[in-house]
């Protein structure tokens, strides 16, 4: 798929949408749960606690060991630690409905 | 013990006030939204917290790998989630205080 037939919802379209659909919330309480939301399941990420969303799909930490690196300025080599990095694993519900939306329109 | 809709619901009674099942309509639609843009073939974008992305995958052989018998594996849509510079900076900070 080319670059330009991408379009990209952002969090304030995600916010708009949803508040349009809860209309009888305030708008700044929508705003205000997403963000509540999304520091949640950084803080429980950044806790090295699990995300499991039924349907939707499951975060947790995929460990990285250390590595030799190199300054790409002075091009000396460093030792760089292991890590921690954030994984997504889309779940079924969502992985069936993305593939199968893509299959029907290819046909 | 893993993050749940449940707890995220919870967790939004208690910090903004909605009324139970307005919490748990408020998670159960953030998760459906981004779900159908992704269905759509939109990306989404969540500031602070990371990107999901599609890509499309050529199709190629495949193997079975109980038996080694070779099976075709069809051209198919993936997401992908990229975590965002302070996600990931928020994860590395907390693995830096972890015996390793």
């Amino acid at each position: 798929m080319p670059d330009s037939a991408i379009n990209s919802l952002m969090k304030s379209e995600l916010i708009e949408m949803m508040a349009r659909k809860q209309s009888h919330l305030a708008y700044k309480d929508v705003e205000l749960a997403v963000k509540s939301l999304l520091e949640q399941m950084s803080h429980s990420l950044s806790s090295g606690e699990r995300i499991e969303i039924r349907g939707f799909g499951s975060f947790s930490l995929h460990y990285r060991p250390p590595r030799a690196g190199r300054n790409p300025k002075t091009g000396d080599s460093v030792e760089l630690p292991g890590k921690y990095v954030p994984h997504f694993k889309p779940g079924k519900e969502l992985r069936e409905k993305v593939n199968e939306a893509f299959l029907s329109q290819g046909a | 013990m893993a993050l749940t809709k449940a707890e995220m619901a919870e967790c939004l009674f208690d910090e903004l006030g909605l009324n139970k099942r307005e919490a748990k309509e408020l998670v159960e639609l953030f998760f459906e939204e981004v779900r159908d843009a992704l269905v759509k073939g939109n990306h989404v974008k969540l500031s602070g917290f990371g990107n999901f992305a599609l890509r499309d995958k050529s199709p190629r052989p495949g193997r079975n790998p109980k038996t080694g018998k070779e099976i075709p594996i069809c051209a198919r849509r993936v997401v992908t989630f990229r975590p965002g510079q302070k996600l990931k900076q928020r994860v590395e900070d907390y693995a830096g205080t972890q015996q390793q």
